[in-house]
């Protein structure tokens, strides 16, 4: 089978024929006859000059696909095919990436639900790999700020950066790739690393077409420290989005337990974001369980403290503060345990859990034992939890 | 650096064009606002101007830029002059100037003409905001009522871009004409609107669909004709503005579309088979589909008079002077001159319909009629096998380019939907068959009660199947005012 291509589709049936696109694109890659407006698949560059002038929303169709569609095919639809199936394993058709190595690297991040990944079914639908290697989306710096305390011993900082007029469709939970410039040792250009995105898809503030990263400088890391060092007005060059499992339920009756430690927490701010910006009303509970060192190393430990506790309820924990006990985020949970074993029970709530692939073990061996007490098999409320796309790991 | 692409913000009135170097026109322009916005201010209700309305905005002319959607209290819309990108080295692509350069100045010989054809198109847009001021009391969703605010800041600006024109190039007549602009109004005794379809009301949300179907689409085909003026900035502003005129078409046949498949919809649910069933079908609080065809064959007739005569010297005169194509000019293939080319048109010969072979340099407006119609029945089509998807056995179809016409050949005469000739009385006793009655209107209005909670539609209509900007289904498209 030939490695599955992304493929720009119109939806015939919300199409009105008004051929805006077709004069908007600057490589003639669209074309039309009677019946339907086309995109031809071996001209479309992506460039996404299309998309903003359509006035129906018609025009930003994506497929994955073994074999493009042909003119002749897509002129003869009456409506839009269904996305094949192209999944061997069975799981639903999601396509998380496109590019051999970044689809690796989330499915080794994804590894420790157990199974394969749903999204929550409420979930928005996300759009991946719009820009490559080849042809990235370019960011301009527009902040660089230090989260964590100049005395931590970490360097977490918040990356905001500006998209201008590109459209970079992002949705919480999902990730973009930065591979610093240059190359290696060997002569090589650097790998790409992935970072997901800490702001939620509408940007920092509503409409604005930005995101924000969460990235903690590593000692040897090229990335990190290329990414640590950007500074305001600098040029990146972004590539994705990537990612369509780890995604939060649209559903605002949804409950939401978060667990993280460190930049792990950069999706669960783009969850509360998302919720506190598109609910007024009731709603489900949000519960996020973060573990550090110590306060000062805790990114967005101020911001957190503001966030009303009726929409988050916050449990922050910290393993090497002076004349207490080391506490990790296993700890908290076996502590409210009760709250914990009534989540698993009830069929609203979705798990998410993110953060050094080292929490893993002591989270999973938590849930065992909370749902032992509870006179519930764990093994068998994750594998209904991820089938039902409620349970959530990314982990790395 | 003149900056081309992106708006300047610098002045009051957002443009690409250099107003900030030009202090003529931007004076002449500054000296216009006020009477604008005045103008605005009494059209829209007051609660609607306090509110805030979802608005896409162009912030550049490329097609990144064009549409940047957010919320904006309406009078605080940047209305501005946006041109489309200058075409190096354009022609004259028609008429007797075929292939030379375009004219960036007005020459002096077509000055009454361009004039003429540019108050002419000017006076369309700001009719039309006036025939739906009164839309948005009765919206059947936020959804709707965005897009109607959408539609009326774009005829706003329409008429801008016209005003530009007219100050920029014609002097103190520009001036004066761009003022009686603000002066008419749609359906005033003393002063109406120049055109006769906009001094028609738009009494109701479905004669708003399909007033932005069928006659906006009038103004997409001028506009279409207009941007291959050999007079480069006309031409310039009629392809931006084809780019928003686009929006308006997209409202008009989604809107038709979501009132027929909710009506269909109702049927389905309730066993209706018969679609003539009229009185069934309107118990479930939707509009029949004859009703629907009726309203249809009005909005449809009105538009085709827009068209003016078939056979026509002024359209002659504009096509071979250069200022006015044909559709899609560059794209066809002939000698764009028409020197000895012929064009088929209808006429009236001894009381019946023929066909025959005129010059085709008198035939231009009958042509572009003939392109409004191919362009118009693709819609019907979509909505046709919208229909037919839900197995209701009923068909729309455009009426006979004779039937119930003010203007042109058929004018003189009463033709029915099908193209049979009949007499004056016969017509008077069944024109209720074909066109909307008192009491079909009567029964569409009182439909109309305003349906304004976020991700709610009134009964008489589908939500629609995308949301603007990929927005939710329940967003709110418009804070509204509470006062």
């Amino acid at each position: 089978m030939n490695a599955p291509v992304k493929q720009h589709l119109i939806d015939p049936e919300i199409c009105i024929r008004c051929h805006t696109c077709e004069e908007a694109c600057p490589i003639d890659a669209i074309t039309h006859d009677d019946n339907n407006v086309v995109v031809d698949a071996s001209i479309c560059n992506f460039c996404m000059n299309c998309i903003a002038p359509c006035p129906t929303g018609s025009i930003d169709n994506w497929r994955v696909v073994a074999t493009p569609y042909s003119l002749e095919e897509q002129l003869e639809w009456i409506e839009l095919p269904p996305q094949e199936d192209l999944a061997e394993d069975g799981a639903d058709g999601t396509i998380e990436a496109l590019d051999d190595e970044v689809a690796a690297l989330l499915a080794e991040a994804h590894a420790g639900a157990g199974g394969a990944a749903r999204a929550p079914a409420s979930a928005s639908k996300p759009s991946v790999n719009l820009f490559t290697a080849a042809n990235p989306a370019v960011a301009t710096v527009q902040g660089n700020w230090r989260l964590t305390a100049e005395t931590a011993d970490s360097d977490v900082r918040h990356i905001i950066l500006d998209l201008g007029a590109t459209p970079f469709p992002i949705l919480e939970g999902q990730s973009v790739g930065i591979a610093p410039p240059g190359t290696d040792a060997n002569g090589r250009p650097h790998r790409m690393r992935l970072y997901s995105v800490s702001s939620p898809r509408d940007g920092e503030r509503p409409n604005t077409n930005n995101l924000a990263l969460t990235v903690k400088r590593e000692p040897h890391g090229v990335a990190s420290n290329y990414v640590c060092d950007l500074k305001r007005g600098d040029q990146v060059r972004l590539t994705g989005p990537f990612g369509s499992t780890f995604l939060m339920p649209n559903d605002a009756s949804a409950d939401i337990l978060m667990i993280c430690t460190g930049t792990g927490s950069a999706p669960f701010r783009g969850f509360t974001m998302r919720r506190q910006r598109t609910v007024s009303g009731a709603s489900g509970r949000m519960t996020l369980v973060f573990g550090a060192r110590t306060p000062d190393s805790l990114p967005y430990f101020g911001p957190l403290k503001k966030v009303p506790d009726a929409i988050l309820a916050k449990h922050l924990v910290f393993s090497r503060v002076e004349n207490s006990p080391k506490e990790y985020v296993q700890d908290r949970m076996r502590a409210e345990k009760e709250t914990v074993a009534a989540m698993l029970k009830s069929g609203s709530t979705h798990v998410y859990v993110c953060g050094l692939k080292a929490m893993e073990a002591g989270v999973e061996q938590a849930f065992e034992d909370i749902a032992r007490g509870a006179g519930l098999d764990w093994k068998t409320v994750r594998d209904t939890m991820r089938a039902e796309g409620r349970y959530h790991v990314e982990t790395y | 650096m003149l900056d081309l692409i992106n708006v300047d913000y610098d002045t009051l009135i957002p443009n690409n064009v250099g107003l900030s170097s030009d202090k003529r026109v931007l004076k002449a322009l500054e000296k216009w606002h006020p009477g604008y916005i005045n103008w605005w201010n009494d059209l829209i209700p007051q609660q609607f101007q306090e509110s805030l309305v979802y608005l896409r905005t162009a912030v550049s002319v490329d097609p990144k830029g064009w549409a940047k959607f957010d919320y904006v209290k309406m009078p605080e819309y940047r209305w501005g002059i946006l041109l489309a990108p200058q075409v190096e080295d354009r022609k004259i692509p028609c008429g007797e100037h075929a292939g030379e350069p375009a004219w960036q100045e007005v020459p002096g010989e077509y000055r009454a003409m361009l004039r003429r054809l540019i108050v002419i198109q000017g006076d369309t847009e700001p009719a039309s905001v006036e025939q739906q001021k009164h839309l948005g009391l009765t919206a059947p969703s936020l959804y709707d009522m965005r897009n109607l605010f959408q539609v009326n800041v774009e005829e706003g600006r329409h008429l801008w871009a016209m005003v530009y024109l007219l100050q920029k190039y014609f002097g103190a007549d520009g001036r004066e004409e761009a003022d009686d602009l603000l002066r008419r109004s749609s359906g005033s005794d003393e002063a109406p609107r120049m055109l006769g379809a906009f001094n028609e009301a738009t009494p109701d949300w479905l004669s708003f669909f399909m007033f932005t179907y069928f006659t906006d689409r009038d103004g997409k085909m001028q506009l279409e004709s207009l941007a291959q003026s050999g007079f480069d900035p006309l031409s310039r502003t009629c392809r931006f503005m084809l780019t928003e005129e686009a929006h308006h078409m997209f409202v008009g046949e989604t809107g038709v579309g979501r009132v027929i498949q909710r009506t269909c919809e109702a049927m389905k649910e309730a066993g209706i088979e018969d679609p003539y069933d009229i009185s069934a079908v309107r118990n479930l609080g939707v509009i029949d589909l004859p009703t629907i065809q009726k309203k249809l064959n009005l909005h449809y007739s009105l538009s085709l008079d827009l068209f003016g005569s078939e056979v026509s010297t002024n359209a002659a005169n504009a096509f071979n002077a250069g200022v006015k194509g044909r559709y899609q000019e560059i794209k066809l293939e002939d000698d764009h001159r028409l020197t000895d080319a012929t064009y088929p048109v209808v006429q009236l010969v001894d009381g019946k319909v023929v066909t025959t072979e005129v010059p085709a340099l008198s035939a231009i407006n009958m042509r572009l009629r003939d392109d409004y119609i191919n362009d118009a029945s693709g819609g019907l089509k979509r909505w046709n096998a919208a229909i037919a998807k839900t197995g209701v056995p009923f068909e729309l179809s455009l009426p006979h380019p004779g039937f119930h016409r003010q203007i042109g050949v058929f004018s003189a005469v009463k033709i029915t939907p099908e193209g049979e000739m009949i007499s004056d009385a016969e017509w008077d006793k069944r024109q209720e068959e074909w066109l909307p009655s008192k009491a079909d209107g009567d029964y569409i209005a009182s439909l109309m009660v305003p349906c304004w909670e976020p991700g709610k539609y009134a009964g008489w209509i589908a939500p629609p199947r995308v949301g603007i900007d990929n927005k939710p289904g329940d967003f709110e498209y418009v804070q509204l005012h509470m006062a």
